[in-house]
Parts: C-alpha cells; structure tokens; sequence
C-alpha cells in the first residue's frame, strides 16, 4: 500500500518569517528519500508539513492522486518515527506497538497477531511487558519503528532517529532501518543532518540549504558531482582551492597554487575560457609525488595515521591549507615539514564557477533541475 | 570519599542538629499527644477512645467530612482538569492574566471565600436578595453542606489546575503527534492517552484537594452552622476541655492522624501502580481555535476563574464600604481601615515578622536538607526526609494541639509566646521549599560541585557558591508558597496565638466571627495586597511563573 509523494510549490511560513518559498519534490513509490541538511535548513519543516504536524502557507502535497494539504494528520495514514522516539511512558512496550491497531478498532486477534508480528520483526518480542524506560536507546528506537509500522502506513517519516544513540549503535541501528525498509518496501522520507547516515540509507538525497533544495540525486552522484559547491563541501569532506581556467587550443586546462598546470578534459565545452574558478579537491585525489618532482609545492604540517589511511595536513606556497589521504605504506610516514611534490587525480575532481554555485564539470545529474525550468 | 577522623565532615553536624531539631518540636509533641490521648493522671485508659465511639455525634463528623471532602475533590477534578487542558492546548485570551488569577485564587485563606460567600449568597446576601426581590423563587440555603462543598470545589480546583498543568507542561508534544498519527486524536486523545499520562499528578492532586478540604476548619465553622466537621469537632472539644492535659483532643488527633495516614498509604499504594517518567524535550504548543470552539473553551475558562476569584474581589470592595458596627452603610469611606490600623495594631508586623523569621528558617533549612537528602543519601538522612513530610498530611489544628502539649509546662514553656508560632510555621510550611529544592538539586550534576572542588574550593564553599545559586529559581518557587502558606495559615495559629501575636489571618478571623465584616474584609485584603506583591515580586526576581507545590 505504498505510494509514490508529489510536492509542488510548497510555502511555508512562520508570521512574516519565509522558511520554505516554493519548494517541489517526487519520492517515489517505495523509494528510501532523505532530506539532508544542516541544522535550520527547513529538512525537519518539509517533513512535518507531509506529516500534517505543519501548516502549509501554499503549494500542493499528494499522497498518489490525493490532495492531504488539508487532510487531518491522524487521516493520512503515515508511520512517524520521533526524534525522541515518543514512546508513551505509561505503556509496556506492546501496548505501544498495539496503540494504533486499536484506535483503528481492528478485530482483537488481529491487533494481537500484527503486534505479534512486528514485535518480532524488530526483534523486541522478548521485552514486550516491559516498561520503556527500562529499555536503553537501541531497543527504544526498534519499538518506535515497529510501532509506526505497524498501522501498515501508507508512508514512513522519520525525523532524525539515530540522533539520540552514541556512534555504534547509530551504526547498527541504521543498518536495521535500511533492511526493514527494503523487507517492508515502504516509501520512506528520513530526515538527518549526518551526511554519512544519508548515504549509508538512502536511495536519493535532497541535500538542502536554507529552505531551498540544492542538488536530489543517488549518493554515489552527490559526492562525486555534486551540482554546487555547497554540496560539495556538505557531503564528504573537501579542500576548496582558488584556481583559474585556460584556455589553450580548445583545451582546458586548470592552474592551481604555484602556477602547476594540469588538463582537464571533463570541463563541459561552453565553460571553456579564462577565467576564475573553484577547485573542489577530495583529500583522496590529490596525490603525493613519489618523485618530488612534478606538481604543487606543499610542506607537511602534520601527520595522522589511522590505520587504514594516513591523513596528511599541509600547507602551500601561497600559504593555503589542505589535507591529503593516503592509503598507509609500510614504509615510514612522511615528516613533519619535508617539502612534497602533489598531483591530482583530473577526472574525479569538481570544478566550480567563481561562486560556487555551479558546477562546471561534465555528468552533474540534479533531479532538482527539472522543478527549476517548470517555475 | 570516605571521612576519616582527621577530616570531619561538617554535613554530619548538620544532619545531627536537624534530627535533634525535628526530635524536639515535632516527635517529642507528637509523643506527648499519643500519651495524653491514652494516659489520664498517669493512669492507661481507653476512656477517651470510648467517649468517642459511643457518640454518634462524633463519629458522624468524621463522615460528615468524608463526604464533603470525597466531593468536594471529585467537584475540583471535573473543574480542574479540563481547565488546565484548555490552559495548556489552546490558544486562550488573556492567558498571563488567567493564570495571575488562578494562582491569586488557590493562595487565598480558605475562609474568605466563605465568608464572602455568605455575603454574597448568605440568608442576607447580596446576590440572594436581588434574585428574590426579582424572581418568585427561594435561593437555596448557602449554609451546611452545600456551601461548605461550593467554598471547597471553588477554592481548591485551582491546585488541581497547577497541578495538572504541570504534568502537561511534561508531555512531549511528540507523544501527541504519535498518537495523532495513529489514528487518535480529539477527546479520545485526552481520555486515551492524556489522563493516563498525567494520571500519577492527578493522584497527587486528588490527594492535596482531600487532605486539604478534610483538614479545613474555617470553612465549615463559618458557613458549616449544624452540620459538623470534624476539624470543627476538634477544634471545640479542645477548647471545651478546661483540664491542662486536653486528653479528650489528644484522642481526637490521634484519630485525625490515622484516618489522614490511612489516605495517605492508600495514595501511596494507587501511585505505584502508575510509575513511568516523562522528559519533555518539545512542550506542547497551543494551539490557534476558531469559531463556536472558542467561543465555548474561552467562556468556561473564564466563567469558572472569575467564579472562583469574585469573593476574593467582593471582599475588596467591601472594605471600602462605610459601616456602622455590623452593618454596611451606602456610601464609601476607609473607616475600616482606619479601624484595623488602630486595633490589634501588632497584627501588621507580627504577620511580617513571624511570619518572615519562619520563612528564613524554613529557606536555610530547607537548603540543608535538600543537600542532605540528594547528596547525602543515608538512613538518617532518610529518617529527616520523611520526619519533614509528617506535617504536611497531618490536620494543622492537630500540629497545634501536640505543639501546646508539649510546651506549656516546664521544663520548656513555649506557649504564648512567638516562638512557639515560628515553630509551627516552620515545620507545617517548610514542606513546599524543601521539594523545590530537592527536585532542582536532583537535575544539577554533582560534577559541577566537582569542578569547583578539584579547583580548590572547600566542600562547603563549593555548595553555597555554585550550587545554592543555581538552586535559587527552584527553592524560591518552593518558597512563594511555603510565604504564602504562612501569612494565611489560620488551622495551626488559632490553637496558639494570643494577641500579642495575632497576625492579619487570625485578625480577619476573629472579626469575622464576631460579624464585623467590614473590618474582617479590611484585614482581609490588606493580606491578600501582601500575597499580590509577594508574588509579583517573586515573579519579578525569578522571571519565574511556575509555583512549586
């Protein structure tokens, strides 16, 4: 019974204050569909405007063909899952998983059977006289995922789950709400502003910035041409470096600190003239020399070995920082304030016009882009 | 952590003198009435007991008041409940003022509700006359039950309105958004989840209202006339008794006190049937109405607060009034207040001395047992917690009667004098600070006493220096009420004033039953002017609206 989300336009507005100006979105049926962002950025906003929690100021939201802007939130069919799980106190554990079956005055052995089931399928039917507050964070989070999804909702919200779990069980816990997820095949919007948490779950994200989307596309495509540089900076961690484009011959070719040029045959042809750019450079593409010889001068500040990876902090000539990865050798780690050589790995890195705002690197997918030309 | 000889811990000290200080006031008269009530010249009888039983005169005062009470309570819930409801969802006007209102009103003494309901609807009343002189019916006798019932409900519901406000104030507004989602919302949400969320409060609550409307006395003996109470039974059997060891009132209170104990263990039973704890992290955001909805959640706000407030406001007016002896003149003059200032002249500072020496007892004691309690957890540290909370189920004319018994003859004589006032204030008022404070000193980490102590600072200094400032929001909304309590204490007082120290209460009273209401209502509101600037002032200070009870 899941459907597919349809938003266009949306507004919302507290007194004079906008949040959201016109905002479009599809979540498709079934889909696992983030809403990443930094705090304030209107993610938790959109979702309680879907869950009916929000007013909406303007626009259009559509659970399949039916309009829900002005349809009761207990009518609209939706498992919510809380930031703080809101699991009632005063209720054991199946009571609460129970809770909805009953206000929909289902049949006793049938609220019975579908608690049943859900108890078990979050694996929690061992505490099910339990009072919650003898439940620790983990199992607290599992009874407010069976507890939405036992109404057989339509659609799933949850408002940053795993922000109240220490990192581990975070880990796991995410691991659980993806294969749920993919078992019940219910669409799902998820809201976080942990970008690791987002790719780790979702099958698209909408990485948004101050009320408005900046780029909706698959993980993979968000860190590796992420359509401005706020994503770019937002997913992932990045060295942002003034550079500039030229033009030689009908090739481009991008001049980083201390004049070391290199081609960069991914730049999309009407971009290609002189001018002022953004480099967005990952730690892991920019390589050490193992000659010395060839690229940007650089001296180690500092060295952080991690196991698999070496981190590596340096500075450049003109006095710019950046951090390196290096998959660890076995040889020794580079010293403090040796004096390297750094190349770049041309095809994966992004470049971006002088503000940032766009991306001019060839295969930037933004599903965001469809909305912009409608308006 | 342990104290080695060397390193004498002065909390020790502390925990010693409050238990020798509890031992002295409070089990010592305690002791002495469980003795009277069964000794009588040194000789064990049952006599007193007897006496008792065999008249049903007695024994249907404790009914009397059973049901009073056990209505009166149910009356408050209905009233309450659903008032702080709307309080807390809806979008109310003037809802700062409300809620001035409704604490203005649950602070009021007891009896100036009656009295001013017997102006207003008494055989004489105000408002009797104007309905009989308009329409051809009999307005229902104010007097007995049904005024005693009308004062109480009117007088307590607003306990039950802070009371449950309180707990909703903890309700995450999550937990109504997930009951919402699921299907359930409206009056099924407030019978489904709302009540059963507050419902350890409303326990609280329940008990608070009956305590309180079973230990009344200034009601019924105002507006009672035959149908006894049996604060009222004690009351007069004590004053009755002309013997110096008031064995009759010592077997009275005795009886009060188990009857007040068996309520209370039946609470302490029916409240750990519903222990959970809730953590708001988002409070519940009132919600805009419209239309007919509003129309009706704002009338019955407004309706019953107003109710509850208007003797309080008659009994202003009244003041202003001119009279002749007994009677209210046409016209407006401050002839009674020209009147209150020149008699019982001590009632002004006595009411501000007494009362404002028991109060710094009550704030540093309460302090100290705070941290004892939450920092020092041991057995006698237990013994003081629990030796605090005696007096507060116990009658105040019960705390009375022990209070003289114990001290009216040598080796300690303590009766008339003001001493023995401060320290039935203390021990019957100090229960209100002493939970405030425990319950904010139990929300600060003991690490922050830590830090400042690994940084050099005594034991001592670090408690007084860091912690008491924080505590300070948390001991003064205990505070507010425990003052407050104390100028209006009228049950305790009555059994041990003379007119040396007569305070504005007891002033009010006394002119009351003799019928001077003008002077009564002059007195009255000179100490309902002292509750308003009390609070507002405690408002000012903390920037706190929250009253702990």
């Amino acid at each position: 019974m899941s459907v597919n989300i349809k938003i266009r336009d949306a507004v919302k507005k507290y007194g004079d204050n906008t949040i959201i100006s016109d905002l479009s979105l599809d979540i498709k049926e079934g889909e696992f569909f983030t809403l990443l962002g930094p705090s304030g950025c209107g993610k938790t906003t959109l979702l309680r405007m879907i869950a009916g929690f929000n007013s909406i100021e303007g626009g259009d939201f559509y659970f399949g063909d039916t309009r829900i802007n002005d349809m009761d939130p207990a009518k609209r069919n939706i498992g919510m899952v809380f930031q703080n799980y809101a699991i009632f106190p005063n209720m054991t554990v199946e009571k609460n998983v129970a809770f909805g079956l009953k206000n929909r005055k289902l049949p006793k052995d049938e609220i019975a059977s579908k608690t049943d089931q859900f108890l078990k399928l979050m694996k929690i039917d061992e505490y099910r006289d339990r009072m919650p507050e003898r439940l620790s964070g983990g199992q607290q989070q599992r009874v407010a995922l069976a507890r939405a999804l036992a109404i057989t909702p339509d659609v799933l919200l949850m408002d940053e789950p795993l922000s109240n779990l220490d990192a581990k069980l975070r880990v796991e816990m995410r691991t659980v709400i993806k294969q749920i997820q993919n078992e019940v095949g219910i669409t799902t919007v998820y809201v976080t502003h942990d970008q690791e948490e987002a790719m780790a779950v979702s099958d698209r994200i909408a990485v948004m910035n101050d009320g408005e989307i900046q780029q909706i596309g698959t993980p993979k495509v968000l860190y590796q041409r992420p359509a401005n540089l706020f994503v770019a900076t937002f997913i992932g961690h990045t060295n942002v470096i003034d550079a500039k484009l030229k033009e030689k011959g009908g090739k481009a070719y991008l001049v980083l600190p201390g004049d070391y040029e290199v081609e960069v045959d991914t730049i999309r042809k009407e971009e290609i003239y002189d001018r002022n750019v953004k480099a967005s450079i990952r730690p892991e593409e920019l390589v050490v020399d193992a000659n010395n010889k060839e690229g940007i001068t650089a001296y180690i500040d500092d060295a952080v070995f991690l196991g698999l990876n070496t981190h590596y902090f340096v500075h450049f000539e003109n006095g710019e920082t950046a951090e390196i990865i290096q998959e660890s050798k076995i040889d020794s780690i580079i010293e403090k304030g040796s004096k390297i050589k750094l190349g770049v790995k041309t095809e994966k890195i992004n470049i971006f016009d002088e503000t940032g705002s766009c991306n001019l690197v060839e295969g930037v997918v933004n599903d965001y882009d469809i909305y912009k030309k409608e308006a | 952590m342990f104290d080695s000889k060397k390193n004498f811990d002065v909390w020790k000290v502390v925990s010693a003198l409050i238990l020798a200080l509890y031992g002295l006031f409070l089990i010592y008269p305690l002791f002495k009435l469980l003795y009277n009530a069964f000794f009588s010249n040194g000789q064990f009888t049952l006599e007193q007991f007897a006496k008792f039983f065999s008249q049903t005169y007695y024994i249907k005062s404790i009914f009397n008041s059973i049901k009073v009470s056990f209505l009166a309570t149910l009356l408050t819930l209905a009233i309450g409940i659903p008032l702080a409801y709307f309080y807390q969802m809806f979008e109310i006007k003037g809802q700062a003022a409300l809620q001035v209102i409704i604490i203005l009103c649950s602070m009021s003494a007891p009896f100036i509700g009656a009295y001013s309901w017997i102006m207003l609807l008494g055989r004489s009343g105000v408002v009797t006359q104007l309905i009989e002189a308009i329409l051809p019916v009999k307005v229902p006798s104010i007097y007995g039950f049904n005024g005693i019932l009308l004062v109480l409900a009117l007088q307590l519901f607003p306990l039950v309105f802070l009371y449950v406000s309180g707990a909703l104030k903890n309700i995450d507004n999550s937990l109504l958004e997930a009951s919402e989602n699921m299907g359930c919302s409206g009056v099924s949400r407030f019978f489904k989840l709302v009540i059963p969320l507050c419902m350890p409060t409303i326990i609280a609550a329940t008990l608070m209202v009956f305590m309180r409307a079973f230990a009344d006395f200034g009601t019924p003996l105002l507006i009672g006339e035959g149908y006894q109470t049996f604060p009222v039974v004690i009351y007069n059997s004590y004053f009755a008794e002309t013997g110096g060891d008031h064995n009759f009132g010592a077997a009275i209170s005795v009886i009060a006190i188990i009857i007040t104990a068996i309520i209370f263990l039946i609470q302490r039973y029916i409240n750990n049937q519903f222990r959970f704890t809730m953590n708001a992290m988002h409070s519940i955001e009132r919600k805009q109405i419209h239309g007919l909805q509003a129309v009706l959640i704002n009338f019955y706000c407004w309706f019953v607060v107003l109710l509850a407030f208007m003797p309080q406001v008659y009994v202003m007016y009244t003041s202003f009034l001119k009279t002749s002896g007994k009677i209210f003149l046409p016209g407006y003059s401050l002839d009674s207040y020209r009147f209150a200032f020149t008699h019982l002249k001590n009632a002004i500072p006595n009411t501000f001395l007494i009362g404002g020496l028991a109060l710094i007892i009550v704030i540093i004691l309460a302090i100290l047992i705070a941290y004892l309690v939450v920092r020092r957890n041991n057995a006698a540290n237990r013994v003081i917690d629990t030796l605090s909370m005696i007096p507060y189920i116990i009658p105040g004319s019960v705390v009375g009667i022990a209070l003289v018994m114990a001290f009216n003859k040598k080796p300690l004589v303590l009766a008339g004098t003001a001493i023995i006032m401060i320290v039935a204030l203390v021990i019957r008022r100090i229960p209100y600070t002493i939970r405030s404070s425990t319950a904010t000193l139990q929300q600060i980490p003991m690490s922050i006493e830590e830090a400042a102590i690994s940084l050099g600072s005594s034991k001592l200094k670090a408690f007084f220096t860091i912690t008491v400032p924080m505590m300070a929001n948390g001991i003064l909304s205990g505070a507010i009420m425990s003052w407050v309590t104390i100028i209006t204490e009228l049950s305790t007082a009555i059994i041990l004033y003379n007119l040396k120290t007569i305070t504005l209460t007891l002033a009010t009273y006394t002119y009351v039953s003799r019928g001077n209401y003008g002077i009564a209502a002059a007195y009255a509101t000179i100490l309902t002017a002292a509750t308003v600037i009390s609070l507002l002032l405690y408002m000012k200070l903390t920037g706190n609206k929250e009253i702990s009870f």
